[in-house]
């Protein structure tokens, strides 16, 4: 540890440092103030240190939950009426993120061919379900997609929205108000909303810009603060999460949950899949039927949801479970 | 080798120490707060006066002991014998005691108590002491030499600088040292006859040098070197074990030719000195025999100040961050070092709030390294803890006693061999670390640390035990006192050998390692630690004098803090998130899932196209930033604009300020979105502009950044101007209905207003509005709605707006091609000559010491001479000479002078019996060149303008035009329509006297303003009779002068001298003058009353977060038809503001009805303190 930074002093300047504490040294620069309570970043720290191994740690999560992409394929919907044949559109789509978010591309990329007059808002869907764009991609490549050949074919449509299923998206606002209440309705739940209440509206911004733009330093910058919990309470006053089932009429299954049981336990996914959804798990002997999908892993059941919920969870602080069948295959 | 203590002072004057052995800055903790805080303003400068009575207790100065005290500076006056200073010293000691350390009283109080007893091996010791009380002076900044007792007279002037080295020289006579010292008058002096039994000296002599010096430096051996005030380097020959003051000088050039050198630093065999732009330079080749040295080698890295410790080893402190930093690899064959590493270690106030802090966490763990055997050893030997910690917190000498002292005082290489060897741990430091640490509680370790250590010292009791005590007791701190478990670990390690270091050095990192990691989760930490890791030490000098470090001592001074604050967070999260060593399955399962994902998703298609672009326009520079926090100051910042393109495909952006904060380097962001005015600050020092946000903007206090050049300020602003207008879908020319400003610079801006910002009742804030700079020079500005803008610069010149934008600064893309004009503007600079009469010479510019500058200011506060006033910024060039201005207020004489009866007073233009004062203006016409969308109007000079604000959807053809001439004239412009802004001719209108400001309300109501300061309304204008027929005078309110007016729809505002703002009740279309003013506010500059009624101001003493504020924008709030006096103000951008025109908005807000808007309670949404209810502009 002594020797990190130390050789190169003279040649960058004393506050050089080695390129592979490069992450702490971004998240140094961020105006934060490191003396509060802090879980997930005390981490990110020690690997700022220089004892960084070879091994992965925690911050290596996050990252990787961030970045994660799906490849995906737009095939023009064949009943839009064309001037010309529609070339398919192939994107990496971050699992973050959300479909009208990322697909102004795809929107300029089809407005070529289709007649300008039949054009309507786009819409999306996949083998036949349309997709909410409220949800973010990777739930609804985990929900409906989880099993397919890569990449992800979605179907592209511009006339006959459905309104039933669908939330109409008129401007990235629409996406920049949803995204932002479900921050709040997170944090109403892990701090009586007393982390994203002290936040100011520039705050609030630079999480949203954060995601518009693919900046993880940004957001992170701003999203540890609501990652924070008092010591001693051993996690958040209740975890923020939401547990999607293909087999459902419901759209998901949301429930005050506590990440530590009375007794001092923390809680882990079992314990929430058992009260929130028993049928997920499987039962003695039995072969298994469902799986348990957070951003496109199946976490083990003793994992404590505590860690999930300040690492898996999706930006919009909301723990993104996906219950779908195990393919019959 | 012991451990020793290096000292350095932060800039505020607290002085720490550090030892070899720790990681810890320890504080001196002694009650001069404010002696110390004095201080530290002064060491900016140089070394402070050091005041004559040191040259009686300098003598025999050793460096390490020399900045221990810095403890006591009161007592100077009775120090004439050593008896005295004896007397001294216990009290001095007694005080300390009362700094909260119970447990070394009994030490104290010993030595007080026996004053009386020292033999004269105490007395060696006190002048020890002595010199540590001296030494601290140096650096502690006394401003006390006028105290210096007039007997003292030998010193010929205050000491700026003084050095004492030499004391390995000649050991005969025993104590002998040189002492070397520079008075402020630039004379060195050397004092003569130091040695053991005359530590006093007998004189100074002054010895002669080719110029003045700033500073001195003498090395142990026979180096002496100085600074001379030109920047080179003397260096003094002939120093020998004869003649220790040598015999001459020789004069060594600066190492760079242009800069100076500003500092110059010593050893045995080493020279180190700084130039004036903080480079450092090594000389080569110097000896004993060549002191001169053969060349210059200049060396990494920026400092402000170097010192040279013992054996040669070399401390400097940065330039930039203020650290210390440490010259690693130094040493007998490679003097110069290998790098510079900051010595990062934290402060005990760091961390004195944290209960159990990671402090003693740490020093857990050194305690043991260090210490286990010698516990065992001790614990058999003495157990008397108490004693032995009443004692052993004194131990720092214990390595150096006097003899060795006395004999080779630098020469601590040889005292290993003092200290059996077998002591040294024979266990790794890794793998024996982290078996302690992991393998016992930690609380319990330190626990049994602590009186360890002192114990030991009870069996190596040395004959001047008391002696020994006292010069560290000022620093120790008793190891109950948080922060203070270091203080054990000194005494250990001094009974060690220097290859105890290494040990422990590995042990201290390791344990921070290892504790984060494993075992630690036990630990509560205090976060409420009021400094966190971001509070880091700004250093103002650096002492290595004392602080015995070779080229093979490992230091644990350099990855420390990022250690302690890791720590602190790592432990925070041991409850959940173990470390991957430990890694439980279901962690592993999500890091191997994880990575198998990216495989299966992204591996393979990574040629595909990223949903979201990460292309970015990044503009970088440097920069200076006027620091946010206290003491303000410009520093050096890193400057980047980064563009992107915003949410609904338009450009935005985000700038950075990248600066470092000690050693951390940080950033400060502001979104482009939420800029809301770029303003220009130029003075003649900085090219400089300040950046407002909505906080920013409530806070009085803007991100101010200074360029290199004005060139490059002015790419600068134009760059993020364009950037701002981008994300705000802005361009082109400002709209009709635009809001007009003028800074006190003469700078114009101009606003588009929103449709809500006079919605009622939730207007849009104030600070909220986005503002762009408009090419030009102007002093006010007036527009009205159908687009017509008539300026008037500083020279009175009238101007009319051509409809373009850009101009100035602003080129290219972001300025219009036509319509842009080369415009001049011109104002006087203003000094007073003034005189005093004397019954002698009469008036002369001889004036009482207590009188005001004899050229000055109108205040007088500030001397103004003819030679040294510079234009106001470097846009304005001179364009006369001064002049006598006979056109003062009050008259003159036929010389130009106004008499008084004293400064200040009022001033009349003609003699009498009774003045004995006498002052007269001298004026400097300067110029300023620029170009902006305006075209001149000539012939006549305009005072004031105004504009029927008429709506925008009227059809009026010929818009009325009122000004008032330079001369007081009121004039009324023919012609004026929106295709021929400039009207054609000007209608003379009659007064009986001069007027000063006009305005016309959008019923074509004339109302005026006289020099006087009464107010006439002009009967029976209209659209066929445009000049009206006659003037109605108004009485000013009592005892009032206004001094300007602005007349709405139906209503009238005036604003008078004393800054009050006032509205004219019972206007009607039946009797248009009114009956009655009705006071509104006060602190108000300028009134503009809009087509809608609206009213804006420029308030003056706004409530900033730093200060009161004066010209800024301000809008009053709860404006309806039937209330148009409003209700409160809101506050937008200034200060520095002159001048506002709204007249061109008359976009009708929109209407919202509030069912249950009962009262007229919620004026506005904006927070309690931006309001003034019913009232003035400010609170006070």
């Amino acid at each position: 540890m002594d020797k990190q930074g130390n050789d190169n002093i003279d040649s960058h300047g004393p506050s050089s440092i080695k390129a592979d504490c490069k992450t702490s040294t971004k998240r140094s620069c961020l105006p934060l103030d490191f003396g509060v309570c802090l879980c997930v970043w005390g981490i990110y720290s020690l690997c700022a240190t220089g004892s960084r191994s070879s091994m992965a740690d925690d911050k290596d999560v996050l990252r990787d939950v961030w970045f994660g992409r799906i490849p995906t394929c737009f095939i023009l919907n064949q009943d839009e009426v064309t001037e010309r044949e529609a070339e398919p559109y192939y994107l990496l789509l971050p699992r973050v993120s959300y479909l009208t978010l990322v697909t102004d591309k795809v929107k300029k990329h089809f407005h070529k061919v289709v007649r300008t007059d039949d054009v309507e808002e786009m819409w999306l869907e996949y083998e036949g379900t349309p997709l909410k764009w409220h949800y973010p991609i990777g739930v609804l490549f985990d929900l409906h997609a989880s099993n397919t050949v890569l990449p992800w074919s979605i179907t592209v449509h511009f006339k006959n929205f459905p309104d039933r299923d669908l939330l109409h998206c008129p401007s990235n606002s629409v996406i920049e108000a949803h995204f932002m209440s479900s921050i709040k309705e997170a944090d109403a739940l892990k701090h009586k909303s007393q982390v994203v209440n002290d936040m100011q509206k520039k705050d609030h911004k630079q999480l949203w810009m954060g995601l518009q733009n693919d900046k993880f330093d940004q957001f992170w910058a701003m999203n540890r603060k609501l990652m924070e919990y008092p010591t001693e309470e051993g996690g958040f006053r209740y975890i923020p999460f939401r547990i999607y089932q293909t087999m459902s009429d419901r759209p998901f299954i949301q429930k005050l949950f506590r990440p530590v049981s009375p007794e001092g336990n923390m809680h882990t996914l079992g314990d929430l899949l058992k009260e929130m959804c028993p049928a997920a798990l499987p039962h003695d002997g039995e072969q298994k039927r469902y799986q348990v999908v957070i951003h496109g892993i199946e976490p083990l059941l003793e994992t404590p949801l505590q860690w999930l919920s300040e690492h898996l969870s999706h930006p919009d602080n909301f723990l993104h479970i996906c219950v779908t069948p195990v393919p019959s295959d | 080798m012991p451990v020793s203590l290096l000292w350095a002072v932060d800039v505020y004057g607290r002085v720490y120490s550090l030892s070899t052995a720790g990681q810890l800055w320890e504080q001196c903790h002694d009650a001069q707060m404010e002696f110390k805080r004095v201080t530290a303003a002064q060491q900016w400068l140089r070394w402070n006066p050091v005041d004559g009575f040191s040259d009686r207790l300098l003598p025999s100065d050793r460096w390490q002991w020399s900045d221990v005290t810095g403890l006591q500076h009161q007592p100077l006056d009775n120090f004439r014998i050593p008896s005295d200073s004896w007397e001294w010293e216990g009290d001095w000691y007694a005080d300390e005691n009362f700094e909260g350390e119970p447990t070394e009283k009994g030490g104290w109080t010993y030595a007080i108590d026996f004053p009386a007893t020292y033999t004269k091996d105490k007395k060696w010791n006190s002048c020890v002491r002595r010199r540590r009380w001296l030494r601290y002076r140096r650096y502690k900044a006394m401003d006390t030499w006028a105290k210096i007792p007039p007997q003292q007279t030998t010193l010929p002037d205050p000491f700026s600088d003084i050095s004492c080295g030499g004391w390995e020289i000649n050991e005969e006579p025993r104590g002998r040292l040189s002492l070397w010292a520079v008075s402020l008058q630039g004379k060195v002096w050397f004092r003569e006859g130091i040695y053991h039994h005359n530590p006093e000296g007998s004189f100074w002599e002054d010895i002669p040098i080719p110029g003045e010096v700033v500073q001195i430096s003498c090395g142990p051996g026979d180096l002496v070197w100085a600074v001379l005030w030109e920047g080179q380097l003397i260096v003094r020959e002939g120093i020998s074990r004869d003649c220790p003051k040598g015999t001459s000088w020789a004069v060594v050039d600066s190492p760079s030719p242009d800069v100076g050198a500003t500092h110059v630093a010593v050893g045995n065999n080493v020279v180190w000195a700084l130039t004036k732009d903080n480079k450092v330079w090594f000389r080569r080749g110097v000896n004993s025999h060549n002191p001169c040295g053969s060349g210059w080698i200049s060396m990494v890295g920026e400092m402000i100040m170097i010192n040279v410790g013992l054996n040669d080893q070399v401390l400097a402190i940065g330039s930039e961050d203020r650290a210390v930093y440490f010259r690693q690899g130094v040493t007998s064959s490679e003097l110069s070092g290998k790098t510079w590493r900051a010595i990062t270690v934290p402060r005990d106030g760091d961390r004195s709030h944290s209960s159990a802090s990671a402090g003693s966490l740490q020093s857990a763990g050194c305690y043991f390294c260090g210490e286990v055997r010698a516990q065992s050893v001790v614990s058999d030997v003495e157990s008397d803890t108490e004693k032995g910690s009443t004692d052993g917190a004194s131990c720092l000498v214990a390595s150096s006693s006097p003899e060795s002292f006395v004999d080779a005082p630098t020469d601590h290489s040889d005292q290993p061999t003092e200290t059996p060897k077998p002591r040294i741990p024979k266990v790794t430091s890794d793998s024996f670390i982290s078996e302690l640490v992991s393998d016992r509680e930690p609380g319990k370790t330190s626990r049994e640390g602590v009186p360890a250590g002192p114990a030991v010292l009870e069996e190596e009791h040395f004959p001047g035990e008391e002696e020994i005590k006292a010069p560290c007791a000022g620093v120790a701190i008793s190891p109950s006192q948080s922060g203070g478990p270091l203080d054990p670990q000194w005494s250990n390690v001094d009974l060690e050998e220097a290859q105890g270091h290494p040990v422990q050095t590995g042990a201290v990192v390791d344990s921070a390692d290892t504790c984060s990691l494993s075992s630690v989760a036990t630990y509560t930490l205090a976060m409420e630690d009021p400094y966190g890791a971001d509070e880091h030490p700004l250093w103002a000098w650096v002492s290595g004098g004392g602080c015995s470090v070779d080229s093979h001592s490992q230091l644990n001074w350099f990855n420390c803090s990022m250690n302690a604050s890791s720590m602190v967070q790592s432990a925070q999260s041991m409850s959940l998130s173990v470390s991957p060593a430990q890694t439980a399955a279901w962690r592993r399962q999500i890091f191997e899932q994880l990575s198998e994902r990216t495989k299966r998703e992204i591996d393979n298609f990574r040629h595909y196209e990223q949903a979201i672009e990460q292309s970015v326009w990044v503009k970088k520079g440097t920069m200076q930033w006027w620091r946010d926090w206290k003491p303000h100051k410009w520093i050096d910042v890193h400057f980047a604009l980064e563009q992107f393109s915003g949410s609904e495909g338009n450009k935005d952006g985000i700038l950075f300020i990248y600066y470092n904060f000690y050693e951390e380097k940080k950033y400060l962001h502001a979104f482009i979105n939420e800029v809301t005015i770029l303003v220009p600050v130029l003075n003649d020092s900085k090219h400089s502009f300040a950046i407002y946000t909505p906080e920013r903007t409530k806070q009085r206090w803007p991100i101010r950044l200074a360029a290199a050049t004005e060139l490059e300020m002015h790419d600068w602003l134009a760059l993020l101007s364009d950037s701002c207008c981008d994300s705000r879908v802005i361009q082109g020319p400002p709209s009709k209905q635009a809001i007009w400003s003028v800074t006190c610079k003469g700078d114009i801006f101009v606003s588009e207003p929103s449709p809500s910002l006079e919605a009622m009742p939730y207007p849009t804030p104030c600070d909220h509005m986005f503002w762009r700079q408009v090419g030009g020079h102007l002093r006010m500005v007036e527009c009205n709605s159908v687009g017509i803008v008539w300026g008037i610069g500083y020279d009175h010149t009238a101007w009319v707006y051509t409809g373009g934008y850009g101009g100035g600064i602003f080129q290219g893309l972001s300025s219009s091609t036509d319509n842009i004009y080369t415009q001049v503007d011109a104002k006087s600079v203003y000094i007073y000559e003034n005189q005093r009469w004397n019954p002698v010479s009469g008036y002369t510019n001889r004036g009482l010491p207590t009188d005001r500058y004899m050229w000055s200011d109108a205040s007088g506060l500030h001397e103004c001479t003819k030679t040294n006033m510079k234009p106001p910024s470097p846009q304005w060039t001179w364009v006369s000479d001064w002049a006598i201005d006979y056109s003062v207020s009050g008259g003159t004489d036929r010389e130009g002078w106004q008499y008084a009866a004293d400064f200040p007073a009022s001033y009349h233009g003609y003699k009498t019996l009774k003045d004995f004062v006498r002052r007269r203006r001298w004026a400097r016409k300067c110029k300023l060149t620029t170009t902006g969308p305006w075209q001149e109007i000539p012939p006549i000079s305009l005072s004031d303008v105004t504009i029927l604000p008429c709506a925008a959807q009227s059809s009026v053809d010929v818009v009325p035009l009122w000004a008032i001439s330079n001369k007081g004239d009121v004039l009324c412009r023919l012609g004026v329509t929106t295709l021929t802004p400039a009207g054609s001719s000007w209608l003379h209108v009659g007064t009986d006297q001069p007027f000063k400001s006009i305005s016309i309300g959008a019923a074509s109501q004339v109302w005026a303003i006289a020099k006087d300061g009464s107010a006439f309304y002009r009967g029976s204008v209209s659209p066929q009779s445009p000049a009206g027929d006659c003037w109605y005078h108004i009485p000013s309110p009592a005892k009032q002068k206004l001094k300007q007016v602005s007349v709405g729809r139906t209503s009238v505002y005036t604003v008078d001298e004393n800054g009050n703002l006032w509205y004219r009740q019972g206007v009607t279309p039946s009797y248009p003058q009114g009956s009655s003013w009705e006071h509104i506010s006060n602190n108000v500059r300028k009134v503009s009353v809009g087509p809608l009624d609206q009213v804006w101001i420029i308030a003056d003493k706004v409530q900033g977060s730093q200060s009161l504020s004066c010209g800024t924008v301000c809008h009053r709030l709860g404006v309806q038809p039937m209330e148009p006096k409003g209700q409160s103000w809101d506050y937008g951008i200034g200060g520095g503001w002159d001048h506002i025109t709204v007249r061109g908005n008359s976009m009708e807000p929109p209407r919202i009805r509030l069912p249950s808007l009962t009262a007229p309670a919620p004026q506005s949404p904006l927070p309690v303190r931006n309001m003034a209810v019913n009232g003035d502009a400010v609170g006070c």
